[in-house]
């Protein structure tokens, strides 16, 4: 051991860090192990008892919810995803949806912004002119690529009509092909409303 | 004859059904253990009997699954390493009691598929061929990571076999007999009529020994180096479908012949306390009369949930204990249980020298 410089190397560390050589680093010592915890055998089997403990616990808790006693207890904490859903956070960013005015129009101006900032590129914008000589441009066709997407939120902070928003609360992209993933205006307008999607 | 072939079935389908059986026992016990529901979601027809269908639902899909052979890989051996790992695993329990004789017919039938009187070293035997399985996969793989694996899983199994089988030469100095159904019977005995001579009794230290070295033959955690699937590649990294099934099921198969090992030479196989060959003989007075099939078939009971607990026991301990680095491995194989081993064997033929000068 003395021979190894490594070893060495660090004592001699060790040694200016606590003698104040070293500012600022707060060095842990280790605990020297006792025998009875170096020969692991009865370790073993302290941690054996733990586990052990929570086996006979949650046995015992699944056994009398069967039986219909102790409901309030749970004995797990396992959320069986599909079936219920945790709440989230209303920040959290998750699909988006396309705001509408209160005649239904979508409130997009189609500006390409978003699809400007979009660093997965990801949003396909065509523009078309909007009936209300008010209102310059509409968006004719717009899609969303979920399966390029990365989930930033740019697109929402960059719009200045609030026309776009990721609030929907729908976290899952699954889908069988990369085709379904690709979210369309109509799909974007009234989310959730597509069957794969 | 026929009889044989009847039995033999049993303990196949036993052995192997257990072992499909705790594939759904490791998910559902680790589940439990980390405060988890565990796998649920297989169903027959909306039934879902807590996800027992899981293993069947594993087989269909190891079964439909592409079976890739390496390249430049060596086919015949490729094809040939997971069958050589069941094969081993499965024949060992030939010779283990199940139970004890069996009047049929106003015939003994002795519950043992094969009563040969080299039972352990058979054993021993066939579980060592159980390394070429491993070692052949590596090999044939034609793939570094894997064969690097094989290496490994073959010297970890080699070394820890050395002390499985030291760690039971007490018991055999002791017992006087290779026999594994002598054995058992040897365990039958009472001392102050009280206490059974269980080899646990007998041989605490062998125990310990014996059961360290089984699980690491088993190559489960804790020393589940050999195959680690996470993050360390092991020997099976080119297998896909049933073939690697095949592994993970000699694997499982080890693990229900180690508890039937434990059962079997620690706590007395088939021998139910105070269980005699005409019923219960209570030390405290007690008898409780049983025809003969009855003890039979009670000792066959008996057997099987000593090997179901070990089962359990053996599973608690794989998710309790992390996973050991390859020099502690074998440093604890080779420095520590080895010579422990070696002084067990000193210490049990002195303590019976001592035995028969001072007391007999
Ligand atoms: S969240 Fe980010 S990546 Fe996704 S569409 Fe909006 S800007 Fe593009
Ligand atoms: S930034 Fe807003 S208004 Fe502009 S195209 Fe995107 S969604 Fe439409």
């Amino acid at each position: 051991m003395e021979n190894d410089a490594a070893i060495g190397a660090y004592e001699y560390t060790c040694y200016r860090i606590n003698n104040g050589f070293v500012k600022g680093i707060h060095l842990v010592n280790r605990k020297e192990l006792t025998f009875l915890e170096r020969i692991y055998i009865f370790e073993a089997f302290k941690g054996i008892l733990i586990t052990s403990t929570h086996f006979f616990k949650n046995i015992f808790l699944h056994t009398a919810h069967l039986l219909g006693f102790l409901k309030g207890q749970s004995a797990a904490v396992t959320i069986q995803y599909p079936d219920e859903k945790r709440e989230y956070a209303p920040r959290l960013r998750t699909r988006h949806r396309l705001v509408q005015r209160e005649d239904g129009s979508p409130r997009c101006v189609a500006c390409m912004l978003c699809e400007t900032v979009c660093p997965a590129k990801c949003i396909y914008i065509i523009a078309g002119e909007d009936p209300d000589p008010n209102i310059e441009k509409v968006a004719k066709k717009f899609d969303i690529d979920l399966g390029k997407c990365v989930y930033c939120g740019f697109c929402v902070e960059v719009c200045p009509e609030d026309a776009i928003r990721m609030d929907t609360q729908i976290m899952d992209i699954a889908a069988y092909s990369r085709e379904e993933m690709l979210l369309d205006m109509d799909e974007l307008l009234h989310p959730g409303s597509r069957k794969n999607g | 004859m026929l009889v044989k072939i009847v039995l033999t079935l049993i303990v196949i389908m036993g052995a192997l059904n257990l072992a499909g059986f705790l594939t759904w026992v490791e998910r559902k016990q680790s589940a439990v253990i980390q405060d988890r529901i565990g796998a649920n979601r297989a169903r027959i027809f909306g039934l879902r009997l807590l996800g027992l269908f899981h293993p069947l639902a594993d087989m269909i899909k190891l079964i439909m699954k592409e079976d890739f052979t390496p390249r430049l890989g060596h086919k015949t051996l490729h094809m040939l390493a997971p069958f050589i790992s069941v094969f081993f695993a499965l024949i060992a329990f030939a010779a283990i009691p199940i139970g004890d004789h069996l009047m049929l017919w106003g015939h003994p039938v002795s519950l043992q598929v094969s009563n040969m009187n080299v039972g352990l070293l058979y054993i021993f035997a066939v579980m060592s061929m159980g390394v070429y399985g491993v070692f052949l996969a590596g090999f044939s793989s034609n793939n570094n990571y894997s064969f690097l694996g094989g290496l490994r899983a073959s010297s970890q199994m080699i070394s820890y076999e050395i002390t499985m089988g030291v760690s039971l030469i007490g018991i055999i100095m002791i017992y006087g007999s290779l026999n594994l159904q002598d054995l058992v019977q040897a365990q039958g005995h009472y001392w102050l009529s009280w206490i059974p001579q269980w080899g646990i009794f007998v041989q605490p230290v062998g125990f310990l020994l014996f059961m360290t070295a089984a699980m690491a033959e088993t190559k489960r955690a804790p020393f589940d180096l050999p195959e680690g699937e996470s993050e360390i590649i092991g020997y099976f990294v080119e297998y896909s479908g049933m073939k690697f099934g095949m592994f993970m099921l000699s694997d499982f198969l080890e693990t229900v012949l180690a508890a039937a090992l434990l059962a079997t030479l620690f706590f007395g196989g088939w021998q139910i306390p105070y269980l005699f060959s005409d019923g219960f003989h209570f030390p405290w007075g007690g008898v409780w009369l049983i025809p003969q099939t009855g003890v039979a078939l009670l000792g066959v009971l008996s057997f099987s949930l000593k090997i179901i607990f070990f089962c359990w026991f053996l599973m608690m301990v794989r998710w309790t204990l992390p996973r050991f680095r390859y020099d502690q491995l074998m440093r604890l194989g080779w420095k520590m249980m080895l010579p422990l081993a070696l002084m067990n064997i000193l210490v049990t033929g002195l303590i019976m020298v001592l035995l028969k000068e001072f007391i007999l």
